[in-house]
């Protein structure tokens, strides 16, 4: 099997293929970085996306506080990840980089925050 | 219900119907102005041309000819009361050709038989001398100093609020849809099945005059809708002329004009073009290189980069071409003013003094209001001021301190008056205070307009609309959609 | 009316305004930077998806997070800031310059000071800018507005959306739209290949399904309150086929069709505009026409990266110092676009010095090469690997490459082939 793909890592956007007899070996190649392959790997295997999103919060001079995973969670995570985000009511102080979801499904990734609201 | 019975119900809350409340609410009268839209001038008069004509288009023995040149020398009396933008920058037609500078000679002795003071026939050197922008081609034409320009929506605003203060009663929302006649009193209802009553109606609804009439059994006669539509230029176009640049007209209409507006802007427009609906206020991008290149025959600097709106509006045009302003002679009580195209904004003062007349003729008894206020408080425009009153004026009220609209220069001071004179909506906003109308159109102040309206009505974003009716503009926050974004994937 | 003195005062405080008035204060003068908002860090705020900073930084930040790594050294400098301070005029005055800016707070100020830095950004094109037809009913929002709303309100400003515009705010728009629950129906764009980054196609388009109409254009609206669906009109060698048109249902539709250096305040004081960039005309040490008077970041030209917003402002921050240190620049002369290049900022360069600068190419072009050439004779070239209209380039002309000769105009022209 063999699909041709874009690599998402980085804005260069390199043309990659990954080619696999089963799902054990997987050849990437086209690749201009060692991140190319674990993109290819990763979009037969297990497509995923870093997510951003912002959440309620509680505070005199902002609605919404932008957070962001601090890695890339599979694909079929991420609409469950925003409908419970969404419904979230969080409190100031916030500082960024702060944590707001640890270990999202048990995928070693944290939601963060990027912003910091303190009042 | 509304128990009450008015002396006088106005059909439509557009310029005419506006001036006519006002006049009447200087004596002891119950007068509604009734308007089917949210707020007032969202219908004809919201895309007027805003000219101040000088009297010089039609003949004499046009109804609209006298009232044109009686209505326009009313201006700076109403202005000093009312506080709408209203400069006389005079009006100039130009001629490119022999042909056309026969026509401006018929022009001219209009202006003279409608006894217009101050017109005048230019050569081609005076022309230039006027309005170095022109077209060095042009041959001649004619200048009108008593020519102007104004907001045509913010004089309605103004009239509104004034004839408010003095005692007339508003409904919005109220499209007449039937009524019926008792024992000499007019029940009035409405499309949301709210009445009224009153004893004299007067009918000036623009384009529906025709509906309103058949829905009083008065007389029958056809408006028919020509649209008009106008590009709007960023205020730092090198094309804005110092005077209003007419060509010379044809016999549909007066030609596609250069028109410096009073706040800034330059309006170029407006096309003539005969429609059915009373509806289609759509823009169509045809019109839009007949527009500039009749504009920039006239003046050649003009340049589409500098556009930045275009928007359409609609003549209620009667055959015949003149104004319809009489006492019905099919019903009690029923004044008619219809067909109320060009040159109706400059007119209408007068309009107002004539239906105030017509309604004294038909009996209704008219006595002078001894506490009757003319004039209405000005708003402070803070694009206007100079940094030391810009000073003291945010040291009264902070609100004047913060910049909404950074196009226009418009505080919140500014849109919370809108707020409290009852325009609630972005448009009305947009109309009161110029907040949306510059050249982001609105990109970076209507987040913060919604906030205001919130907070100053109570209303929920869902029921913020642009202009009412089903324009509605958020209705869900986030978390209220399931979100299913990455559809078949487990 | 308060007045207060500095040696700068930078008008916007963005990315461009605080990478500006840092450099300023770090080289020892005092320096004032007024924001319109309620904090600073300007668009980015707004900017919450991931890909900033991966130049400035080497790491991938959201927009707030790289704002505030710039707010943290503003506010632990010794630079001045007003919040919610909107300019109203500027005036010279000999060597001084007064700007007028008012807020809630303070009043109206009038700073008096020896160098201004227009750091204020650009606005966005919309539906007037692109005479879209049809009627005018509500739902018709520019992607930046609609980005507020979500991002910064909360709000959903349409459940069926269309975007116009397939750079990378209409992409990243509508992958946003798609996350909050609504449904993008469609991407449209006029050209025929997309504006925005490969790897915003793939995640923010082909992720979801969402078609992207390349080679179309936005026909009519329709709706009378509200917009009920709009027409698509393909287009072949450049003309509108009005016949092959079709129509897509929808409740709003989001305007990502470019943006504009908002230049308003120094057009009023007669500052000559570039009808190419459409920011200021300037100098080496962007500079504007006006003594003292300084441009950066996207008011100069639209920048696709904030990254050379921070590069570009900082180095205009220096030569603000410089400026006010009494240096003498050294002789300059002209900058012009050549074959292919749609602008090139600067406009003037310095043979003596090192001068970098920054273009945009009018084609799309693999393998491109970018000649600069004084007087007819090549001094510099670089070979570019992949060119398009949508993606800034930029490159450094060494210190002394250029041998000028006193008797011609020295003009520096760049092209690409």
């Amino acid at each position: 099997m063999k699909k041709d793909m874009i690599c998402i890592s980085c804005p260069l956007g390199c043309r990659i293929s990954a080619e696999w007899e089963n799902e054990n070996e997987i050849t990437v190649t086209g690749n201009k970085c060692p991140r190319g392959i674990v993109y290819g790997r990763e979009e037969i295997l297990s497509p995923k996306r870093v997510v951003t999103a912002t959440i309620n919060i509680n505070s005199s001079w902002i609605s919404r506080i932008p957070v962001m995973t601090t890695g890339t969670i599979p694909k079929g995570q991420i609409d469950s990840l925003l409908n419970k985000i969404y419904r979230m009511d969080l409190d100031i102080p916030i500082l960024r980089d702060d944590i707001i979801i640890k270990n999202i499904d048990n995928t070693g990734i944290d939601l963060i925050a990027t912003r910091s609201v303190k009042t | 219900m509304n128990e009450k019975i008015f002396d006088v119900a106005i059909i439509g809350a557009g310029v005419v119907g506006a001036s006519i409340a006002r006049k009447l609410s200087s004596y002891n009268l119950k007068v509604a102005l009734l308007e089917k839209e949210c707020d007032v001038s969202f219908g004809v008069s919201k895309a007027n041309s805003g000219i101040i004509h000088g009297g010089f288009h039609h003949g004499s023995e046009y109804l609209k000819s006298k009232l044109e040149v009686q209505g326009n020398r009313m201006f700076d009396q109403l202005e000093q009361e009312l506080h709408f933008p209203f400069k006389r920058c005079g009006i100039i037609v130009a001629a490119f050709s022999i042909e056309e500078m026969k026509t401006v000679e018929q022009l001219y002795m209009n202006g003279i038989s409608n006894k217009v003071v101050g017109i005048e026939m230019c050569n081609q050197r005076r022309m230039l001398a006027l309005e170095p922008k022109l077209n060095t081609d042009v041959v001649g034409g004619l200048y009108a100093p008593a020519g102007g320009i104004i907001e045509p929506y913010r004089f309605v605003f103004s009239l509104v609020e004034s004839a408010l203060k003095n005692g007339v009663e508003l409904f919005t929302n109220f499209k007449v849809v039937a009524s019926a006649e008792n024992s000499g009193i007019y029940e009035v209802t409405s499309e949301m099945g709210n009445t009224i009553f009153s004893k004299w109606i007067v009918n000036s609804s623009g384009l529906f005059a025709d509906e309103i009439s058949t829905i009083f059994n008065a007389e029958k006669f056809e408006i028919t809708p020509r649209k008009g539509e106008e590009f709007l230029l960023d205020r730092n176009s090198a094309a804005r002329t110092d005077h209003v640049v007419f060509p010379v007209p044809d016999s549909v209409s007066k030609g596609i004009l250069v028109i410096p507006t009073v706040e800034g802007t330059t309006m170029l427009g407006p096309t003539a073009i005969p429609q059915k609906s009373k509806e289609d206020v759509s823009t169509t991008s045809i019109n839009l290189d007949m527009v500039f290149s009749s504009a920039r025959r006239m003046v050649p600097s003009i340049s589409q980069r500098d556009i930045i709106t275009s928007f359409t509006g609609l003549r209620p045009v009667l055959k015949g071409g003149d104004f319809y302003i009489d006492i019905s002679s099919k019903q009690p009580h029923f004044i008619q003013v219809a067909g109320i195209q060009s040159p109706g904004l400059t007119a209408v003062p007068a309009i107002a003094e004539y239906v105030k007349d017509l309604l004294k003729k038909d009996g209704l008894i008219l006595i002078e209001k001894s506490s009757y206020e003319p004039s209405i408080e000005k708003v402070p425009r803070m694009r206007t001021l100079p940094p030391e009153e810009a000073d003291l004026l945010i040291e009264k009220d902070p609100a004047y301190g913060e910049i909404v609209c950074r196009c226009e220069s418009v505080s919140e001071a500014e849109i919370i008056a809108a707020v409290k004179h009852g325009h609630t909506t972005l448009d009305g906003i947009k109309f009161y205070t110029r907040a949306q109308m510059g050249r982001c159109q609105g990109g970076f102040c209507t987040d913060r307009i919604i906030k205001i309206i919130q907070r100053e009505t109570g209303l929920s974003y869902e029921e913020i609309t642009k202009r009412g009716k089903n324009s509605w503009l958020i209705k869900d926050r986030i978390g209220e959609l399931k979100v299913n974004s990455y559809r078949g994937i487990q | 009316m308060k007045e207060f003195k500095f040696d700068t005062l930078v008008i916007g405080g963005g990315s461009a305004g605080m990478a500006a008035a840092l450099e300023v204060s770090k080289r020892g003068f005092s320096v004032a930077v007024a924001e319109r908002e309620n904090s600073m860090g300007g668009i980015l705020n707004q900017c919450i998806h991931n890909g900033f900073g991966l130049h400035h930084f080497k790491e991938e930040l959201s927009g707030p997070a790289y704002a505030e790594k710039f707010i943290d050294m503003v506010e632990t400098s010794n630079i001045e800031v007003f919040i919610d301070m909107t300019v109203m005029d500027i005036e010279e005055a000999g060597d001084l310059k007064y700007v007028y800016g008012l807020s809630r707070i303070t009043g109206m100020i009038k700073f008096s000071v020896k160098t201004v830095v227009f750091a204020n950004g650009c606005r966005e094109r919309n539906r007037g800018s692109i005479g879209t037809p049809g009627t005018r009913p509500s739902g018709v929002f520019t992607a930046g507005l609609a980005q507020r709303l979500v991002n910064m309100e909360g709000y959903i400003p349409g459940k069926e959306c269309v975007i116009v515009g397939s750079g990378d705010i209409g992409l990243i728009m509508a992958r946003r739209m798609t996350w909050i629950g609504a449904e993008v129906k469609a991407v449209i764009e006029i050209q025929p290949y997309p504006a925005g980054l490969t790897r915003n196609i793939v995640q923010c388009l082909n992720d979801f399904d969402i078609p992207l109409y390349l080679s179309h254009v936005v026909g009519d609206i329709h709706g009378k309150d509200r917009v009920e669906s709009i027409d698509v009109i393909p287009m072949e060698n450049g003309i509108q086929q009005k016949d092959k048109s079709f129509n897509i249902k929808c409740d709003s539709l989001l305007l990502a069709v470019g943006l504009v250096p908002d230049n308003e305040l120094a057009q009023k004081i007669g500052i000559s505009i570039s009808p190419e960039t459409n920011g200021p005309i300037v100098d080496r040490q962007l500079m504007t026409a006006k003594n003292g008077i300084f441009a950066c970041g996207n008011v100069l030209h639209v920048h696709d990266l904030v990254d050379f917003v921070t590069e570009e402002s900082e180095r205009c921050g220096n030569y603000v110092a410089d400026y006010l240190d009494k240096k003498t620049p050294s002789d300059q002369f002209r900058t012009l676009p050549g074959k292919n290049v749609k602008y090139i900022v600067p406009n003037f360069y310095s043979p003596s010095e090192e001068n970098k600068f920054y273009l945009r190419t009018m084609i799309v072009k693999n393998r491109a090469e970018l000649i600069a050439s004084v007087n007819g004779k090549e001094i510099f070239n670089k070979v570019l690997k992949h060119i398009q209209p949508s993606e800034m380039i930029s490159f450094d002309i060494p210190k002394d490459s250029v041998h000028i000769s006193d008797c011609t105009e020295n003009t520096l022209e760049v092209r690409i082939v």
